[in-house]
């Protein structure tokens, strides 16, 4: 079985961003980059799968600038087999991605497609959906479980209010929630590995013509900042203020 | 203009979520139309038929939409897609599953968790989990939306839609319902509470939520949240976590309680109208956006909280 897992590289999540002055973007110069953390959890539940002996072949995909290079290369270390960086220089929208992908998973087969249910800078979470749609296969967004059954795959998905269970047909799409596993950390003979492993290379264009924009971002801006308010003293101080001054309780 | 809301419900009844998406699909203008697509689902249909600006109900039974899978679903509203300028979800965990994959079948990019309508093409939607709201204006002819629904009111009562059946559209079977377990709790919704209570790793077990927030969330009727510290503890199921990656929350009172205030906790719930914090450590960073702060320990301080709501009869 061979699993494909789109990855992202993204600001890392411990960063602080700053919208840019001029409002037209954020500041991302001298900010940590890293695999998007949903990403890597999908990047383990697929390396799990071929350490149990259910996938053979675990092919990590990024799409974006030539240092998307290495989060691969993260991948890489936690146990892919093997990498594709698609070249391309700019914020491409999940529409466009998904298409990309669908040129990818025409080219790969895979079985199974892992992705993370959303990326922690636009925060979308598509890219996953629209790819199942464009493929035509089933999906389990936001997993907390997956299992493979035969030519099926049970997924547990994480809902509003609870856990739903679906049985989905293979070939199918998964992404990955919070809680679907603890991504390892690699070992360093490992990242010394993952550097010396060839990664297939190939631009944007070779997959897809049209890769302009469908939303024109017209401004960012930092939301309106809340005021620390006041320290109370005591429990009934508190619940007093919340009836008399906030008018609340 | 026509725009077309997918109704959030369970069969026997509506989600508020829907009456909050109502509200930022009359923004765009033009006629509003609900979609309730499930089995045996006629009453959520007629609790949508009422649903203040509303002007027509497109009701559709199969058993393959008892479950709001995708795969069907997404064929059936794409399928409805010519009739309408804008397609809408409420962003729950059902619209955020079905409507990217509406958006592909009709070729669109998705608007996600639309916060503000500026133009019926112009909206406000936050990323960078909240910390930047980004204004865009989609180039596509037709809009695929998901509402972030902490931003709207919901709509009222009053409606009289008309209620139309609607064929379920045929689709392969390639996922099929297995369970589900949703938790039963007496206590409101945490995403629609007029209060929530959430608690922090400081409350240290499942045990203590229940012996040191539980009676103060019955005597608030506030829904009960969780920090995901506290939810990767254990101390918390998974559905109770607010945060970016859980719940987003904006009551009227929001308490958190042995919680640090986390970028990702706070993006969460920093549009609760009034922010209590209860936490030991006086450097918390939740004191910088709490309203109310109290450094206290929160094993005094909840017992005394309770004795004094009971004090003045709440």
């Amino acid at each position: 079985m061979k699993i494909l897992v789109p990855i992202k590289r993204v600001v890392d999540f411990n960063a602080k961003v700053h919208v840019k002055a001029d409002g037209t973007g954020v500041e991302l110069s001298n900010l940590k980059m890293s695999i998007n953390p949903f990403d890597e959890i999908a990047v383990e539940e697929a390396v799990r799968l071929k350490e149990r002996g259910v996938a053979t072949d675990v092919v990590c995909v990024s799409i974006g600038p030539a240092q998307s290079e290495d989060v691969i290369r993260t991948g890489l270390a936690m146990g892919a087999t093997r990498g594709i960086l698609v070249t391309f220089d700019g914020e491409l929208e999940p529409l466009a991605v998904a298409k990309a992908l669908k040129a990818v998973a025409d080219d790969e087969k895979p079985d199974m497609i892992f992705l993370g249910k959303q990326a922690i800078d636009y925060d979308c979470d598509q890219t996953g959906q629209m790819l199942a749609a464009l493929l035509g296969w089933p999906q389990g967004t936001f997993a907390s479980k997956v299992e493979v059954d035969g030519s099926d795959v049970v997924v547990t998905r994480e809902v509003d209010g609870g856990h739903q269970t679906v049985r989905l047909k293979l070939p199918a799409i998964v992404t990955a929630d919070l809680r679907l596993n603890q991504p390892r950390y690699a070992s360093l003979p490992n990242i010394m590995k993952a550097k010396r492993m060839p990664i297939d290379k190939k631009p944007i264009e070779s997959l897809i013509s049209d890769t302009a924009p469908r939303l024109e971002i017209l401004k960012m801006a930092e939301p309106p900042h809340r005021k620390a308010g006041v320290k109370v003293a005591s429990v009934a101080e508190l619940v007093s203020k919340l009836r008399t001054e906030a008018g609340v309780l | 203009m026509a725009v077309l809301v997918l109704a959030d419900h369970d069969n026997a009844s509506l989600r508020e979520s829907t009456a909050k998406a109502v509200t930022a699909a009359v923004l765009l203008g033009g006629d509003v139309h609900i979609l309730v697509a499930g089995l045996n689902c006629a009453p959520a249909a007629d609790a949508a038929a009422k649903i203040d600006g509303v002007a027509k109900v497109l009701h559709a039974e199969s058993p393959r939409y008892e479950h709001m899978l995708p795969e069907p679903l997404a064929v059936l509203i794409s399928s409805l897609g010519p009739s309408y300028d804008a397609l809408l979800a409420p962003s729950t965990t059902t619209g955020k599953n079905v409507m990217p994959r509406v958006a592909a079948l009709l070729d669109v990019m998705q608007i996600s968790d639309m916060m503000n309508v500026l133009a019926p093409d112009t909206f406000e939607r936050p990323i960078y989990a909240g910390n930047v709201i980004e204004t865009v204006r989609s180039r596509d002819a037709k809009k695929v939306i998901t509402v972030r629904v902490t931003a709207f009111q919901a709509a009222g009562q009053g409606g009289q839609a008309s209620v139309e059946l609607l064929d379920a559209v045929d689709t392969p079977e390639i996922s099929t319902f297995v369970s589900e377990e949703l938790s039963r709790s007496e206590r409101p919704e945490l995403t629609s509470a007029r209060i929530v209570l959430s608690g922090g790793r400081a409350l240290q077990s499942r045990e203590n939520f229940t012996k040191y927030i539980d009676p103060v969330a019955e005597r608030l009727h506030a829904a009960v949240g969780a920090s995901r510290a506290a939810v990767d503890a254990g101390y918390a199921p998974n559905d109770w976590q607010v945060g970016q990656t859980g719940k987003i929350v904006a009551p009227e009172i929001y308490i958190a309680v042995g919680i640090s205030g986390a970028i990702q906790h706070l993006a969460g719930m920093k549009d609760s109208k009034v922010i209590v914090a209860i936490n030991k450590d006086p450097d918390a960073p939740i004191f910088q956006v709490a309203d109310y702060g109290l450094v206290a320990d929160l094993y005094t301080a909840l017992p005394e909280l309770e004795t004094e709501l009971a004090r003045i009869g709440i």
